[in-house]
């Protein structure tokens, strides 16, 4: 996995509460057997005017010069902050490689969605919870300001503005630790293979009906 | 002594190792695969010279891309088929067991996993989708994961995880005439949203609950991912074993008190605190229906489209303006007028036996309204449908007008060919009433399965309660 480092990113704005994984990522898209290429289909009902289907080249379809992503504005955005609730509804992790293969390494919410947050550490993706009023000043923020960026430090924990106003962010301590090493889950989990094996023995002994 | 919840003692039962911060590795009892989710794990596993764990907890069925119909076709679209001979391969690589397609054993894994008795009390369950809080109804400790977390279980037969803050629900009293453990699983989501469960694992608790059906239990714990939660469980008792005797993986005859001992301790003390609680009053409980693009846009049958010109909220006021513009709903409609165009009964969260009989009796005798283009009904599994077609019910709906499909996720999530179109209007017995969840611009309205039934008879919604 990718190392996180410290980068500094233009803020794109979602503004609507419950964004779910269905809208991140149209079902259509999920029928693919690879891990990449899920960007140019990221928010496809949203984003285009015909319907996507896998496969298709993205660069001839007619856009929705609505959908917020589409203004020039907010090209090249590498941080998405959005409302209540993000990546709400199914387990697909397609929806952080989707988020992830278009660009964006940190989406920044009041609360998320318990699986989606999950998925984006294992995807080397950073997603923020910040107190509502907060989001709610980012969003104003980005509005008034053309170019708007947010330096991200997860040394710190900090989102820095361009203006100098700084946000403390929280994030769980071991998640924290693999972000900033790119460690694999699997190979840390691995490390207690003896401990997986013993906890196994004596757990089919008292429930060998678990094993038949 | 301490007491424990439900949650707490499958948890502690499960726990390899705690890290001082909390993160901990969770023993993985049953793992369930199906097409969608599993390909790019696999792939992880090839790429990294890994061989699965313990092949023996892994179960594997496609049902998200298979079609209902004209079955000995096979699969026509070709990226559609793809993703289920991958499954085919993965599986006969490793020497996993697969339900394929054209098994009488296939169907949607929540479905399949409880019929074969893989899914037993005590265990702790994963599978990548996040309906897998259903198998919690056996009272056990199962949730969706991602791929990664696929492979990871796959790798390692561990999961790591945080605990989760426990949440009661309690529902006591008996349930009106006509109304169903969805419509209690819609009422607490419509009471605490669509983020209410978030963080929480949910036990189902009462005498209501421990008077439903295990495929009424099953119901209502696949609907708490739904409230945000990603486990919903319910204690095991006399209904779970009754259900689970007998089944293919069921424990053997020789193992089988032992079996029962264990489980019947497999419920929260008396006494036991939990973070949250809400008790509801199930003779209050109607007939419920979605009207917007989340199951928190929920009302009563006999309720009124909400009118965001009356909100003081203003994401409120925009989400719910946005909602019934996608729906194409007037403000102040009552529910039993707006008219449908299509009905699927079936889904990992009715599309079990009980579900097909009380769509059925609803049917029964009736013709399918004019203005209603399809009404399909999509058994669950090939041993639903086998059982529905036993008892006759296949003829009941095809009297009625009804299609009768083979088994799959079907125009749940509109992954095969079955789904709407733009605009059209759906009464599903599904869960997600995602804008696009059953086809781009289709609408998706949220019932129970007689609701559904009795909603195509008549062309619009209809209160089931007073038939
Ligand atoms: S029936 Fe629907 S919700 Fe259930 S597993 Fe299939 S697609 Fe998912």
């Amino acid at each position: 996995m990718q190392k996180f480092e410290k980068f500094s990113g233009l803020v794109a704005p979602l503004d609507r509460a419950n964004v779910d994984t269905d809208a991140i990522i149209p079902k259509q898209f999920l029928k693919s057997i690879k891990r990449s290429g899920f960007g140019p289909y990221a928010f496809d009902e949203w984003r285009y005017l015909d319907h996507g289907e896998p496969g298709m080249d993205c660069s001839t379809r007619p856009l929705n010069k609505d959908f917020v992503l589409n203004q020039a504005r907010y090209q090249g955005a590498q941080v998405l902050l959005a409302r209540e609730n993000f990546g709400c509804g199914s387990s697909r992790e397609h929806a952080p490689w989707a988020l992830d293969d278009y660009g964006f390494r940190v989406v920044i919410a009041p609360s998320f969605a318990d699986i989606f947050f999950n998925n984006c550490f294992k995807n080397g993706m950073l997603p923020i919870k910040l107190a509502a009023d907060k989001v709610d000043e980012l969003f104003k923020a980005v509005e008034a300001k053309n170019g708007f960026a947010l330096a991200v430090d997860l040394v710190q924990q900090t989102l820095t503005t361009p203006d100098g106003v700084v946000y403390k962010f929280e994030v769980d301590e071991f998640r924290k630790h693999c972000l900033l090493n790119g460690l694999d889950d699997i190979g840390l989990t691995l490390q207690h293979k003896a401990d997986i094996s013993s906890f196994e023995t004596k757990h089919r002994a008292s429930q060998p009906w678990l094993f038949a | 002594m301490n007491t424990q919840t439900l949650y707490d003692k499958l948890w502690n039962s499960h726990l390899v190792r705690t890290e001082a911060d909390g993160t901990s590795l969770i023993y993985i009892d049953r793992h369930l695969v199906h097409e969608v989710t599993s390909p790019q794990a696999f792939e992880g596993m090839r790429m990294a010279h890994r061989k699965p764990w313990r092949v023996g907890s892994i179960l594997a069925v496609p049902d998200h891309n298979v079609p209902t119909k004209n079955l000995a076709a096979g699969i026509t679209d070709p990226i559609s088929r793809l993703q289920v001979e991958t499954l085919d391969a993965n599986c006969a690589e490793l020497g996993i067991t697969e339900f394929k397609m054209g098994d009488i054993r296939q169907g949607v894994v929540h479905v399949m996993g409880p019929e074969q008795g893989a899914t037993l009390p005590g265990m702790t369950v994963v599978c990548g989708d996040s309906h897998t809080s259903t198998h919690g109804a056996f009272g056990a400790l199962a949730h969706g994961i991602g791929t990664s977390e696929v492979e990871h279980v796959m790798a390692t037969q561990c999961l790591v995880a945080k605990k989760s803050k426990t949440m009661l629900v309690k529902v006591d009293g008996k349930l009106g005439h006509g109304v169903t453990s969805k419509d209690i699983a819609l009422e607490v989501i419509g009471m605490i949203g669509t983020a209410g469960g978030t963080g929480y694992a949910i036990e189902f608790g009462g005498d209501t609950i421990r008077g439903l059906s295990m495929e009424g239990r099953m119901t209502l714990c696949n609907m708490a991912i739904e409230a945000g939660a990603r486990a919903g469980m319910v204690a095991a008792d006399e209904v779970t074993f009754e259900y689970i005797k007998g089944r293919p993986f069921a424990p053997q005859a020789s193992q089988w008190d032992a079996a029962v001992t264990y489980w019947r301790t497999l419920h929260s003390d008396a006494g036991a605190k939990f973070d949250t609680t809400i008790t509801l009053d199930a003779a209050k409980i109607k007939p419920q229906v979605t009207w917007g693009t989340s199951p928190e846009m929920v009302l009563p049958v006999d309720g009124i489209v909400p009118d965001p010109a009356k909100m003081a909220d203003p994401v409120k006021r925009s989400d719910t303006e946005r909602a019934l513009q996608y729906m194409g709903l007037k403000a102040n409609t009552p529910i039993t007028e707006i008219k449908i165009d299509k009905v699927f009964i079936g889904s990992c969260t009715n599309g079990r036996i009980e579900d097909m009989r009380a769509a059925a009796a609803v049917a029964k005798g009736g013709k399918v309204a004019a203005s209603v283009m399809l009404a399909m009904v999509v058994p669950g599994s090939g041993l639903v449908k086998a059982q529905a077609e036993k008892e006759g019910l296949d003829k009941i709906f095809i009297a009625a007008g009804f299609e009768w499909r083979d088994p799959g996720c079907s125009m749940c999530l509109a992954m095969n060919d079955d789904r709407l179109s733009s605009g059209e209007r759906c009464a599903s017995t599904s869960n997600r009433n995602f804008e696009g969840r059953q086809g781009q611009g289709g609408r998706t309205h949220l019932v129970s399965p007689a609701m559904a039934a009795a909603a195509a008879l008549a062309g619009h919604f209809v209160d089931v309660s007073k038939q």
